[in-house]
């Protein structure tokens, strides 16, 4: 029934299949990141940001970056989101799973949204006029322009309107200082997580011997050896 | 199509209709950026679990990144109209690899905190306050 007052409204013919595509991975995108501010299990949230990020990759592609699309796909949900999943798995003990937040903070984070959504909204609906029809033009591959640009050569014709000497300088100082960046964070990241030998029994082995009878391995090895310790001593 | 329609009112068919069938501007992606980011930020203020926290981080960058695409888009801007051109792609990706990087070091810190207090609750976390 509502599928004919569409189709007389409007025939198939006129139906622009870029804008269908858009509005399809537009809604997952925006669908994801609601869901994963309402879901309470991490796990569930981890599964749908991976589908937030993967449909923001597909309006990438649909806006001719698909370059970019390409590296969102490959380093943020094939890196950064394993990254965290396996945050995840090493601290999804049963307690912290769901942690409940409670009603009065989730109604202030709603409003506090809601105002800063009508704030960005209103913004993004004043660039309107800024918009043209877009016209039939296919654009070239950026990835080549993308890889001179990064080496310090640009490749690309500048912008309408833009003096050519304002935008010819390249991207090699951001670029070497982004792998230096990245570098010394790999081995930050390394120093921080790195497995520690430690004197005083951790937190964690405390908390589960003194919650169960189970003891661990390590706290029996040391309360044997103490015992022989001060049995030694008498 | 028949899917999405069959649950709207009639007076909604124009509107869906106007939005199938007019091209995709700047201000469509604007709009998916802002809800992007307002969730991400929601999101930050709202999770008591570190991860959580960690990822509202990457939702508002990847707010950010929507914007600095479509403003660099070729496919939405008019002639003769400014255009972030290459740079904003350039840019997006410079983003992209700082939120890597961040997530790394973020992650090491959760889980060095996790092993020292047995807990990824950062309502827990008062000794971090100095």
């Amino acid at each position: 029934m509502m599928t004919t007052v569409l189709a007389s409204v409007m025939p198939v013919a006129a139906i622009n299949w870029h804008s269908v595509l858009f509005l399809l991975f537009a809604a997952v995108a925006c669908a994801c990141a609601v869901a994963v501010v309402l879901a309470e299990n991490v796990v569930r949230m981890a599964f749908y940001l991976v589908l937030s990020l993967a449909a923001t990759a597909g309006l990438f592609f649909l806006a001719g970056a698909e370059f970019v699309g390409a590296m969102q796909l490959m380093i943020y949900v094939g890196g950064t989101l394993v990254l965290l999943v396996f945050g995840v798995m090493l601290t999804a003990q049963a307690p912290f799973v769901a942690i409940k937040t409670s009603s009065s903070d989730r109604v202030l984070a709603g409003m506090v949204g809601a105002a800063l959504l009508a704030v960005l909204l209103q913004a993004a609906f004043r660039v309107e006029p800024w918009r043209r029809p877009a016209t039939a033009a296919v654009a070239a591959p950026a990835a080549t322009p993308i890889g001179m640009a990064l080496l310090g050569v640009r490749a690309d014709e500048p912008a309408a309107g833009v003096p050519a000497a304002a935008v010819r300088s390249g991207y090699l100082l951001p670029f070497e200082i982004v792998s230096i960046h990245l570098l010394v964070v790999l081995v930050g990241a390394a120093y921080l997580a790195r497995a520690k030998r430690r004197r005083t029994p951790r937190a964690i082995d405390v908390a589960a011997s003194s919650v169960g009878p189970v003891v661990t391995a390590r706290q029996a090895a040391r309360s044997s050896a103490s015992a022989l310790v001060s049995g030694g001593g008498r | 199509m028949s899917l999405l329609a069959a649950g709207l009112p009639v007076a909604a068919v124009p509107l869906v209709a106007g939005l199938l069938s007019s091209p995709v501007g700047v201000a469509h992606y604007l709009v998916v950026g802002a809800i992007l980011f307002t969730a991400g930020v929601v999101c930050m203020a709202l999770k008591r679990n570190a991860l959580g926290v960690l990822m509202g981080i990457e939702l508002v960058l990847n707010g950010a990144n929507v914007n600095f695409v479509a403003f660099s888009s070729p496919y939405l801007r008019g002639e003769g109209a400014a255009s972030l051109g290459l740079d904003g792609q350039i840019i997006a990706l410079f983003v992209i690899l700082l939120a890597a990087a961040e997530a790394a070091v973020a992650l090491a810190i959760t889980l060095n905190f996790y092993n020292n207090h047995a807990t990824v609750d950062i309502d827990r976390a008062e000794d971090l306050k100095g």
